[in-house]
């Protein structure tokens, strides 16, 4: 990981700057001015009405991220619906999920359990007593990630912020993460790809899973798409927010209500967590 | 005695024709950045052209660590910046990927027989809402206002 700040010049230094010179950069400064205060009269006209605009006005990260926060979701498996979809559904549209298609040659039901899936629905059923808990699986963003225990190069790694990402610069496809990860949450790019979308650059042969909408958390935006999509279908079943704030919403609903990581026997203190399991 | 003079002229053809060769194939380098492109409307990159020739490179794989990493998407160094603003259209409006033989980086990259793998995994083309956004932050870093540049494709967001 490059850690330098500076590129370092293998070659002859240019005497051509960059810089423009003072005098012809204050006419076009003025008339950005001019322009930007059009642009914020026109934007506050059109959007006072709405709340949503942290989106748009929000600036693209300039400083690195720090261990000041650390990212998660709340699962309320309660108020998660049997049947419905649409928080998988949303992050396959965020995510360019949704433009895999199946090779002609593979057979449905190869194709079901090789295609790239980031959030999973799962049912359980209590059989003694019958009660049923449907929840959605994802990257739980351990803080102890065993992926990035076995990666042979690095590529699989936790971000300052605690989101458990893969650098696919350096995943060289041995896939030793999807045996490590007890909670199957990682896919793996099987067949060429074709139409990413910018946000989101993904190929064949490299390991992927939910990375908490990183692109959404880099341009300063608020939920993730599995979130947003819950409370638009009208469920609130996902709260996401910052762990290490006391006055996040996610922190108020973790001090309200019972809360259980999956898998807490193995001491991995997973950023995700579920009620009612 | 002619034989001498013979020889002299042949140098002289040749080295004249080795200099004619560099002027001409600098005219075509100049030529690898597209009409119809942002880029064709501005001066010059984000660096300097000398310097984007000779480094692109290395700026867009030291850009990739603090972006993958970091999380620091406000660079002029961002590749979705590279594509926003070096993509052409066709005469249907329908911007043609960037590493195809005829367009931006493919031109060089087949010229020069270096393989160009950035885009098995990055768009080609600025696809998906918010795609502007790298080449946005990218146009503010070095200065430039970019909101005041037609978008040759008509699809301004």
């Amino acid at each position: 990981m490059g850690k330098t700040t500076e590129m370092k010049d293998h070659h002859e230094p240019t005497d051509r700057s960059a810089d423009p010179g003072p005098s012809d950069s204050a006419p076009s400064d003025s008339g950005r001015r001019a322009f930007m205060g059009v642009a914020a009269g026109v934007t506050a006209a059109v959007v006072a009405p709405g709340v949503v605009l942290h989106s748009v006005t929000a600036a693209p990260r300039s400083e690195a991220v720090t261990s000041d926060v650390r990212w998660g979701l709340l699962i309320d498996t309660a108020k998660c619906v049997d049947g419905c979809s649409a928080c998988v559904d949303a992050c396959d549209r965020e995510n360019g999920l949704n433009l895999q298609s199946k090779p002609a040659s593979a057979p449905q039901e190869h194709w079901d359990d090789q295609k790239a899936v980031w959030i999973r629905k799962v049912k359980l059923q209590d059989n003694q007593t019958g009660r049923v808990t449907n929840l959605p699986l994802m990257c739980q963003h351990c803080e102890h990630p065993p992926c990035v225990d076995v990666c042979p190069t690095g590529a699989s790694f936790k971000r300052a912020d605690g989101i458990v990402m893969v650098d696919r610069h350096t995943c060289i496809g041995c896939r030793y993460c999807m045996m490590a990860c007890p909670y199957k949450a990682r896919s793996f790019i099987h067949e060429v790809m074709e139409d990413q979308l910018t946000r989101v650059p993904r190929g064949k042969g490299c390991v992927e899973s939910c990375n908490l909408c990183v692109h959404r958390r880099d341009f300063g935006e608020e939920s993730t798409a599995c979130v947003d999509a819950c409370r638009e279908a009208g469920h609130e079943a996902i709260v996401f927010g910052d762990l290490k704030d006391p006055e996040s919403n996610i922190r108020r609903h973790l001090a309200e209500m019972a809360s259980r990581q999956i898998r807490e026997d193995l001491s991995l203190n997973t950023g995700v967590r579920y009620s009612g399991i | 005695m002619a034989k001498a003079a013979v020889r002299a002229g042949l140098v002289a053809v040749g080295l004249a024709w080795v200099l004619i060769a560099q002027v001409v194939l600098a005219a075509d380098a100049k030529t690898y950045v597209l009409e119809g492109s942002k880029a064709a409307a501005l001066e010059s990159c984000v660096e300097p052209t000398d310097v984007m020739r000779r480094k692109h490179m290395e700026l867009i794989k030291h850009q990739r660590d603090e972006t993958v990493h970091g999380g620091i998407r406000s660079s002029k160094h961002s590749l979705a910046g590279c594509v926003e603003c070096h993509i052409r259209s066709d005469a249907e409006d329908v911007p043609q990927p960037i590493h195809h033989k005829e367009e931006f980086c493919g031109a060089c990259h087949a010229f020069t027989a270096v393989n160009l793998n950035c885009f098995d995994c990055h768009a080609s083309v600025p696809r998906g809402p918010g795609a502007e956004r790298a080449a946005h932050a990218a146009f503010q870093a070095v200065g430039v206002d970019r909101s005041v540049q037609a978008r040759p494709d008509g699809e301004d967001h």
